[in-house]
């Protein structure tokens, strides 16, 4: 069995794969790096294969938390590991976009699967998965609801602040005057969907075009981003765990090397 | 024949010129000298002439920066009422200028001031603060962008007039007439520790490279205040004949870690993280073994000739040449130094060096396939600067021109 472990900042996730890379688990755990996510996403894993973790026989750790997870063999990054994760799911994947917790990142591959070139968001936590928290809270729904608020918004409220903490108070602003909150829902998605767009046409976004993490699961945000960028996006069925199982497949690989 | 004294190497000799750069300038202002604060690719040569003791603020708050003592004077002169988008440089300048004392390291206040605009705009708008807060002359060179591959007639004939006009501004602040031949004899040395740093930094061609790349910006130093000087020429053969020996001897730039990956690092380095940045690269295998800044001090031109050398400071520094420049610049380095990869520090005090950034990288990879990586941080401002996501981005690289490696290997 393999083992993929991406460790990010506001999410652990696991993938085991066996001897034919078959996935056995793909598992994920709402608690990232410095929790007790690890271990609850490990145990979620190692009970749906109903095998021994003695029986892993190489692990690779990625994500923010990668370096500081004691049983990987090597640590790779969640750039490498989201491209192959969806390489192999997808092998006509030519560019990813990944809305992680507080990185997004966009990768474009050659046509062999390698990195051609990838961009990431500053230090600024505008366009990540941190700034739709923030938004959630402020609209008061559930980071899960917040795809169909916006999703009802007829006029989205332009949001023009690129900064999280300024973006919020810009939100607040809309509410105290009445803009309704699913308009207000629509331009946060909006906000963010232009930026990371913006990321993806500086790269040069080719088809096909993939979306991954977290924030793919907001079906809004991936239709505006889609829009935004003229393409058409698809969400592999369990988003969050790409980087997991691209870490996985590494191990599967580096074993058959190293034996 | 005498005692024979132990040859001191040019790492000894650096330390020893840094240590005393400061201190004698101490001593000079004591003694009734003049002190010149000046930007820093400037001429030199003709404040050198003068006997003038030139210091530069930029190489002061890198010291401040890598020793950590930059947040105290950018608090400071955010405070006094300057943006924090202000270059950092000039932030921890301004309040050093009101401060006067640093734990890290300290140099007098000036008497007068050289600015040239060659390195950017921002200079020229903070040496007008300083000449009015301290009531001192400034001399300022003003060196228009080069939009076309060579210099204007009419640009080189400006600038020619104005070092010039300096001549006679110094002149009139020293009470001193100016002794061309002098300048003759300054000029001449200042080319030759210039040729001398360049032929020291070219030995990074061999591969393994002779140079840990981040001795670039240590001796860095140095040829920014010892290009004038025979201390100076005589530091930078010695580090040549070093490198030239550990050539000799196949020894690459570190001893218990092979060179794995050759890179560029473009822009300023990141002075409160320079060790952090460089056990980062060095854990994978990864060396600067050329990059575009430090290359700014190469200043070359016909001794004698006053034009000359006022267009050299106008076309060596790459901030005052055109996009084009840059690219075939970058180009041919990676071709020469057979490059694995780019390091791209998105520098948020320098806006000028920023600007280019994606469309350098965009053009690079399309010509030579070299991959690249960009980094959010700031010359001397920690504030900016996440070592995780630089830890990745790094990581990412070296997985990037692994990959390129193995596929090269494999055609």
């Amino acid at each position: 069995m393999f083992l993929g472990i991406d460790i990010g900042s506001s999410s652990s996730k696991a993938v085991l794969l066996d001897e034919e890379k078959n996935i056995l688990a793909a598992e994920v755990y709402p608690l990232g790096t410095g929790t007790r996510g690890v271990q609850e996403v490990l145990q979620l894993a190692f009970a749906a294969t109903k095998r021994s973790p003695d029986s892993v026989l190489y692990t690779v750790a990625t994500g923010y938390g990668r370096m500081n997870y004691k049983g990987a063999d090597k640590q790779i990054t969640e750039i490498s590991c989201h491209a192959k994760g969806m390489r192999f799911l997808q092998p006509d994947v030519r560019t990813i976009i990944d809305i992680g917790g507080q990185d997004t990142k966009v990768i474009r591959l050659d046509e062999s699967g390698g990195i051609e070139n990838f961009v990431m968001n500053d230090k600024c936590a505008a366009g990540t998965g941190r700034f739709l928290e923030v938004m959630a809270r402020v609209l008061d729904c559930h980071i899960s609801d917040l795809s169909a608020l916006a999703g009802k918004g007829q006029n989205p409220v332009p949001i023009s602040n690129m900064c999280t903490v300024f973006a919020e108070s810009e939100v607040i602003s809309h509410l105290s005057n009445n803009v309704s909150l699913e308009n207000v829902a629509s331009g946060a998605v909006l906000s963010i969907a232009k930026r990371v767009s913006g990321m993806a046409k500086r790269l040069g976004a080719v088809p096909r075009v993939m979306m991954t993490g977290g924030g793919s699961l907001n079906h809004s945000l991936v239709a505006a981003i889609s829009e935004q960028l003229e393409l058409a996006i698809d969400v592999p069925a369990n988003p969050q765990v790409i980087g997991a199982l691209g870490a996985a497949v590494f191990a599967h690989t580096l074993y058959q090397k190293q034996s | 024949m005498g005692s024979e004294k132990t040859p001191v190497t040019s790492r000894e000799l650096m330390n020893q010129m840094l240590k005393r750069h400061y201190e004698e300038a101490y001593q000079a202002k004591e003694s009734g000298k003049l002190v010149c604060w000046s930007t820093s690719i400037a001429p030199q040569e003709l404040l050198t002439t003068m006997d003038i003791v030139t210091l530069y603020p930029e190489n002061h708050a890198a010291a401040l920066g890598a020793r950590k003592d930059s947040p105290t004077f950018i608090e400071h002169t955010e405070s006094m009422g300057y943006s924090s988008d202000l270059c950092s440089y000039a932030r921890v300048n301004l309040a050093y200028t009101e401060l006067g004392h640093s734990k890290a390291e300290n140099m007098p206040l000036p008497d007068l001031l050289l600015c040239t605009s060659n390195i950017c705009h921002t200079v020229i708008k903070w040496y007008e603060n300083l000449s009015k807060e301290l009531n001192i002359p400034l001399i300022m060179f003003d060196t228009p962008f080069n939009h076309t591959d060579e210099v204007q007639e009419h640009n080189a004939k400006y600038m020619k007039a104005q070092i010039y006009h300096a001549i006679e501004q110094l002149e009139e602040i020293t009470g001193k007439s100016f002794d061309f031949d002098r300048l003759q004899e300054v000029m001449k040395i200042s080319n030759e520790t210039s040729e001398w740093w360049k032929k020291a930094t070219d030995m990074a061609i061999h591969t393994p490279s002779p140079l840990n790349g981040f001795d670039l910006f240590n001796y860095m130093a140095i040829i920014v205040f010892a290009r004038g000087t025979q201390e100076g020429r005589a530091l930078f053969q010695l580090w040549h004949d070093e490198l030239a020996e550990k050539v000799k001897l196949g020894q690459g730039p570190w001893n218990d870690r092979e060179e794995r990956y050759r890179i560029l690092w473009d822009g300023i380095a990141c002075w409160p993280y320079l060790n952090h940045n460089y056990k980062t690269l060095k854990n994978l295998g990864m060396n600067v073994v050329t990059s575009t800044y430090p290359k700014s001090w190469t200043v070359t031109y016909e001794t004698g000739d006053i034009e000359g050398m006022a267009k050299a400071y106008s076309m060596n520094v790459y901030p005052n040449r055109n996009l084009n420049y840059d690219v075939e610049n970058m180009v041919s380095l990676a071709r020469k130094f057979q490059l694995d990869g780019i390091v791209f520090h998105s520098n948020r005090s320098c806006k000028l060096m920023d600007f280019r950034q994606y469309e350098l990288q965009r053009r690079i990879y399309e010509e030579c396939g070299v991959p690249s990586v960009i980094f959010d941080g700031d010359q001397t401002d920690p504030r900016l600067f996440s070592e995780a996501q630089y830890e990745t981005r790094m990581q990412a690289l070296a997985e990037m021109m692994e990959e390129s490696k193995r596929k090269k290997g494999r055609d």
